[in-house]
Formats: structure tokens, C-alpha cells, sequence
């Protein structure tokens, strides 16, 4: 005789899983790291028009109070550095969005003596959002496969809560 | 006024120590003695009928053989404006500064400093203005080498057919 | 009794922050809420793009220049394909020209609706930012259906531009502006006269003339002052002499001469001048190519030239040095923004931290125009 014939509707069943993640997809609060064009669009995409607020997902000026960075715009050697230390302030568990194609591998500043080709050299990346700038559509697209990616986390069994993504290291 | 009317002026005036007015289209320039430079701004600053109050634009070309700067003097009086140039060897470059003259030349002159490596002698602040500061080498001149790693961030951009490789 | 050690605070307002201007740091000495001074450290976005220029040619050199300012992209592309094209003695067609300068002024609203949106919100108030993305989201509507793209345009060619106007553009063109007439004065209405902003922003960061033309502001921060200097008036280029407007100037009506206000108010009238000039442009647009005949190997003599153009920033001044191959041999940009950031560390003794962030946002820096 199951259980779930039994009980009033005000009580839902559901595995501890699936309960987290999905809290935890609905509310992403990601941080302004807007670092060059990509933030413009990234500003447009929290704007009127292409509205991520009603995902959930609301700026946040301070890396201590946000769980996702979008990196937006092309990384540096000089702000490198900065942009590492920035992730290490993050709170757990956090997740790195590398928009457009100059945080993904360097975009059309591989020739250039002062670029890092892709955020990936110093952070963990979770999704990649190709684009010179990409739409904020295309952002928006981005945001809903890194929830879809949430939603498979296993927080109580075993694993690493990011996934199997290495960290990769680099004296500062 | 035209620009080489001006030119012939400031020749009459400081003589030798103006070393060639080059008439080329579109831009004549003039060439100064380096030693010279700031009395020759100082001179087109103050007097009435060239009165070049504001430096437009202050920038290093690496030439093969040399390093020149151009400078472009601009007058909102009279809407005029003229090219200088000095010439300087590529080993251990010196001009002096025209900090005093023009206030705009400060970054200016940091940012020739930091990718020619240009030495702007009286400067009251010459340090690196766009590379970070413990950047070795000065990037803009011709024959500048990419570091292969900064700080354990690796430089060297792979193909990426190597990625398909079983 | 003993004495009160009031000591000097180092604080850092690091590559990260709120503000959108991109990524600039500034290294401020305080006591208390007063600066001594905020010395500003560059160079977090350098990404070398006048060496770049050297690598890829002329005619590939195109879209870089569009990651130089890429909030008002299609000076930046004019301004290139002008020093190009006198390097080469080439001249573009009429009806290039009146492309060129429709797209510009509409690129200077949007760059303008930007500028007074994120200056609203760095005062705090969130909402009028809002208000300028929807009408700058039309205007990228607009440009989408000319070039493609929203942002980094590419627009412009050397010897004209790329594409011409799509059929049915002129009347959605003149259907929008006469949309923004009434909204240029709501916003007047609804920030400009309000008390909480006119203290914010009158008698902060105050710049007198003289210091402006020693310090070499350009644009707005130049006009601003009393000054009245405008690069499409007083050096004319391309068609700008066939159209009728005027150059506003800053006033000192709200508190002195060459403070934040008049920066603030300067651009607001320099919108509605830039309507009045598309108006006048999409009337007399004549017919004929866009582009002029050049080679896909395009070799320029040998020589070296200058090229000023007024972009929604001030003049850059493109200085372009070829050798007789098709690639060039210098290329320097020298933008309104790197200027203006000459000026900071000087305003900035004995102010506020918070006027910091007004001074910052009513200069109008953009991080990757001083950085390149």
C-alpha cells in the first residue's frame, strides 16, 4: 500500500536532491564582473528587455554575497590575478560563466602580448556562451543550461559538489 | 596660419637647432634638436601669433634605425596646428619632458615610456602606466619577444587540432 | 587630555566594482570621508591593439577598432577608415558619407542614453537606467537591421560602408525619432530638476577653461566649460557642412562654471541635436554606390597623417604611419577618455569618496579607450 495515497495535498514528497537544486537554481545571484564589451550586453541582459530577473538571477556588486560569476569581456595578465582572487572570495558552492568568445579562448585578441586566452587557464568553467558579444538571448540560453546542470548535482551521495572540473593552480 | 609659414619662423629664430622641415603631404613636419624641445614649445606656447596652448597628441613610432616621437601642437585661438619630431637612438633613448608646458603630456609621455621605453628626462612620475609593473620589456618595439609564461599563466597558444589527437 | 590622531586611510576601489565604466582602480588616500587624493591605476584592459594593427593589415584591421570604444562603435570605425583613406588618396561616394554620418548620430543617442542611464545609477537612482536601455534597445533594433549586429558594428569600409539602407528603414528611422522628441523631455522632467541630484551633481569637479585646453579634454568635458569647439563644425568632415545644428554649451545656471551638472546637461542637448541632424540627413540622402572601388590588397604610399573625428566622447585623433605595404606600420588612437583621466587626480584633493564616483561617471571614462 504506498504512502503518497494517504497524505493531505499540502505535503509534497521528493528526494533531498532534487529539492536543493532546485532552490538553489532559482535564486543564482551572479556578481557584476562586466570586464569589457560582453558587459554591456551583459547590462542589457538584466535590463527591460531580455529579463534574467525573472529566473531568479539578480546583480550583486560583492563577490561575497553571489554564487555565480559571468565573466564577461577579455581577461588580462594583469587582472588575471585579480579575477582568481575574486573567485577564491566566492562562497561555496559557486559556478563560472565565460561569456563571449574572448573569456572562452581569447576571441580576436589571440595576437595580442597581454591577453590570457580563456578564463578556463585560472578558473573552473561551467558553461561556455559563444558570441562576439553574444545576444542577450544567447545569455539568457547560457543561464537555463547552467540550471539544467544544476538540477543534476548530487549533494547527499557521493562526489564533488562542482562536478569533476579540476582547479587549475597558479602561483600568484 | 600654414604650417610651414610657422615652421620658417621658428627657423629664423632658433636657427640650427631646428633640424629639417620636411614638406610632404598631407602633414609637413619639422625635426628638433632634442636638447631644444622645450624652449622651442615654450616659444610656440607663449607667442601671440602662434599661441599653441594644448598638445593634441604625443606618440612613439620605432623605426628600424631609430625611435622618433611625434608631438601635435594644436591652437584653439587660431585654429592651427603643427607636427614635431625628434629623433632618438634606439640604446637608451632621452628626451626631455614637457610635463611644464603642457600638463596633458604626463600620461602621454608614461604611456611612450611603457611600451618604447623612452626615457622622459624631469618627469615627476615615470612608471608603467598599462602593463602591470613587474612586466619585463617594452612591448611596442619592433623586435619584442612574448614572454612564454606571467606568473604561472601560460602564454603560448596551442593549436587546437592537438585536442583531436587520440 | 590626550590628542586625537586622525590618520590617513589607504583604501582601494579595485578593478571590480559597480560602476560600469569597466574595470579602472583607484588607489585613494582618505581621512575619513575626504580624499587627499585618488590616484587612478590603468591598464586592466589593455589589450594591445595598436600592436595588433601591425599584424593584420588594413582592411583587417576593421573590427578592432570597434573594441577601442565600443560603446559608440561607429566613430571609431569612421575615424580609421578616414585616416586610411587620405593615407590612399581615396574618396567615398556621397551617398557612403550620408550613411556614415546616419549611423554615427545614431550611434552618439545611444552612446548618450548609456552615459546618462549609468550616471543616474551611479548617483543611486536605479530606475532611470531602465528608461535609457528601452529606448537604446529600439536603437539597436534599428542598427541590427542595417549591419547585423548590435554592438561591435563593423560597419564602415574603407572608401564607404559595407551595406546600404534596407528598404523600409527611413520611415521606422523617423517613426523612432519622433518617438524620442517627447522622452528626451521627460527625462528632464524626471531627473535633471530634482533636488536630490542637482546637490549630488552642482559645484562637484569643477574644471575652469584654461585647465580644460592645458589638460586636452575633448567633447563634451570640453564644452562643458564654456568652450565652444566642435570637431564637425570647426574642422569640418565628411558631409557635416550640408547639415544645420547648433553645439551647445555649458551655462553655470546650476551652480559654477565647468561642474558636473553642465557635463550632465551638455550631453542632454547634444541629443537633441544629433535628432535634429538625422532628420536633416534622412531628408536629403542622394542616391548612388556606398562604397568606392579599392583593392582587396590596398598598399597606401608611403607617408603619415592625422585624422580627427568628434565622437560621443570628444575628438580622437587617429594617427596612422604607413611604410608602402599593406600593413601599417603605427597606428596611435588618442581618445577623449585618456584625457580625462589625466584630470582625476588633480579634481579629485578634497573631495568626497562619493563624489569620486560623480566625477567618474559625469567625465564619461570608459575603461578600454584609455587602456586600448
Amino acid at each position: 500500500m504506498s504512502l503518497l495515497n494517504t497524505l493531505p495535498d499540502y505535503v509534497i514528497t521528493t528526494k533531498t536532491d532534487e529539492i536543493i537544486n532546485w532552490m538553489r537554481k532559482s535564486s543564482i545571484w551572479y556578481m557584476l564582473f562586466g570586464l569589457a564589451c560582453c558587459a554591456i550586453e551583459l547590462m542589457h541582459t538584466g535590463g527591460p528587455r531580455a529579463d534574467i530577473d525573472r529566473f531568479g538571477a539578480s546583480p550583486r556588486a560583492s563577490a561575497r554575497q553571489s554564487d555565480l560569476m559571468i565573466v564577461a569581456g577579455t581577461l588580462t595578465l594583469k587582472m588575471a590575478l585579480r579575477t582568481r582572487l575574486l573567485y577564491d572570495q566566492m562562497p561555496d558552492p559557486k559556478y563560472v560563466i565565460a561569456m563571449g568568445s574572448c573569456a572562452s579562448c581569447g576571441g580576436l585578441f589571440q595576437l595580442a602580448y597581454s591577453v590570457c586566452d580563456g578564463v578556463d587557464k585560472i578558473l573552473p568553467v561551467d558553461v561556455y556562451v559563444p558570441g562576439c558579444p553574444p545576444r542577450p538571448e544567447a545569455l539568457t540560453e547560457g543561464l537555463l543550461k547552467l540550471q539544467d546542470k544544476i538540477m543534476t548535482e548530487r549533494w547527499l551521495s557521493k562526489g564533488p559538489s562542482n562536478g569533476n572540473l579540476p582547479t587549475p593552480t597558479f602561483q600568484a | 596660419m600654414e604650417s610651414l609659414e610657422i615652421y620658417n619662423r621658428a627657423k629664423e629664430k632658433f636657427g640650427d637647432r631646428i633640424l629639417e622641415i620636411v614638406d610632404k603631404k598631407p602633414d609637413p613636419w619639422m625635426v628638433v634638436d632634442p636638447a631644444a624641445l622645450v624652449e622651442v614649445c615654450e616659444y610656440f606656447k607663449a607667442d601671440a601669433e602662434t599661441a599653441f596652448d594644448c598638445l593634441s597628441n604625443e606618440s612613439g613610432v620605432d623605426y628600424k634605425d631609430r625611435i622618433e616621437v611625434v608631438y601635435h601642437l594644436f591652437s584653439y585661438q587660431h585654429r592651427h596646428q603643427i607636427v614635431l619630431k625628434v629623433k632618438l637612438p634606439r640604446e637608451d633613448p632621452q628626451v626631455p619632458t614637457l610635463e611644464n608646458v603642457w600638463k596633458s603630456a604626463n600620461w602621454m609621455e608614461r604611456e611612450i615610456y611603457d611600451l618604447l621605453g623612452v626615457n622622459f628626462t624631469g618627469h615627476s612620475d615615470m612608471r608603467r602606466l598599462l602593463m602591470p609593473e613587474d612586466w619585463i620589456g617594452h612591448p611596442l618595439r619592433k623586435d619584442f619577444v612574448e614572454p612564454q609564461e606571467y606568473h604561472g599563466i601560460s602564454t603560448v597558444r596551442e593549436s587546437p587540432i592537438i585536442r583531436l589527437k587520440p | 587630555m590626550t590628542t586625537l590622531r586622525t590618520e590617513e586611510m589607504t583604501l582601494n576601489m579595485g578593478p571590480q566594482h559597480p560602476s560600469t565604466h569597466g574595470v579602472l582602480r583607484f588607489i585613494v588616500r582618505a581621512d575619513g570621508e575626504v580624499m587627499r587624493e585618488a590616484i587612478p591605476d590603468v591598464g586592466y584592459l589593455h589589450r594591445s591593439i595598436e600592436k595588433i594593427a601591425e599584424k593584420v593589415g588594413y582592411h583587417g584591421f576593421m573590427p578592432y577598432t570597434d573594441r577601442v570604444d565600443y560603446v559608440c562603435a561607429m566613430f571609431t570605425n569612421q575615424g580609421w577608415g578616414m585616416a586610411s583613406e587620405k593615407l590612399g588618396h581615396i574618396e567615398v561616394p556621397k551617398r557612403g558619407e550620408y550613411c556614415r554620418v546616419i549611423a554615427a548620430e545614431f550611434n552618439r543617442l545611444a552612446s548618450h542614453l548609456l552615459s546618462v542611464g549609468t550616471m543616474a545609477m551611479d548617483i543611486g537612482a536605479i530606475t532611470p537606467f531602465t528608461h535609457a536601455l528601452r529606448e537604446r534597445e529600439m536603437i539597436n533594433d534599428l542598427i541590427e537591421e542595417l549591419c547585423g549586429a548590435r554592438l561591435t558594428f563593423n560597419y564602415m569600409r574603407i572608401g564607404g560602408v559595407a551595406f546600404d539602407l534596407p528598404p523600409g528603414w527611413r520611415e521606422k528611422a523617423l517613426a523612432y525619432l519622433d518617438h524620442l522628441e517627447p522622452i528626451l523631455a521627460e527625462y528632464d522632467m524626471l531627473i535633471s530638476f530634482n533636488k536630490i541630484y542637482i546637490e549630488r551633481l552642482a559645484n562637484v569637479g569643477i574644471i575652469t577653461p584654461e585647465e580644460a585646453i592645458d589638460y586636452n579634454l575633448v567633447g563634451p568635458n570640453l564644452r562643458a566649460c564654456g568652450i565652444k569647439w566642435d570637431i564637425r563644425k570647426d574642422i569640418p568632415y565628411s558631409v557635416y557642412p550640408d547639415f544645420e545644428f547648433d553645439v551647445p554649451v555649458g551655462n553655470g545656471q546650476w551652480g559654477k562654471l565647468g561642474d558636473s551638472m553642465d557635463r550632465y546637461m551638455v550631453r542632454i542637448h547634444e541629443m537633441v541635436q544629433s535628432v535634429k541632424i538625422l532628420r536633416q540627413a534622412l531628408k536629403q540622402i542622394p542616391a548612388g554606390p556606398v562604397l568606392a572601388k579599392v583593392p582587396r590588397n590596398f598598399k597606401p604610399p608611403a607617408g603619415e597623417c592625422q585624422v580627427r573625428v568628434e565622437s560621443a566622447r570628444g575628438d580622437m585623433g587617429w594617427y596612422a604611419v604607413s611604410d608602402g605595404t599593406g600593413y601599417p606600420w603605427r597606428v596611435h588612437v588618442r581618445t577623449g577618455s585618456f584625457a580625462a583621466m589625466g584630470i582625476v587626480q588633480k579634481m579629485s584633493r578634497g573631495l568626497m569618496i562619493a563624489d569620486l564616483v560623480t566625477i567618474i561617471a559625469s567625465l564619461d571614462v570608459i575603461a578600454p579607450e584609455i587602456d586600448r
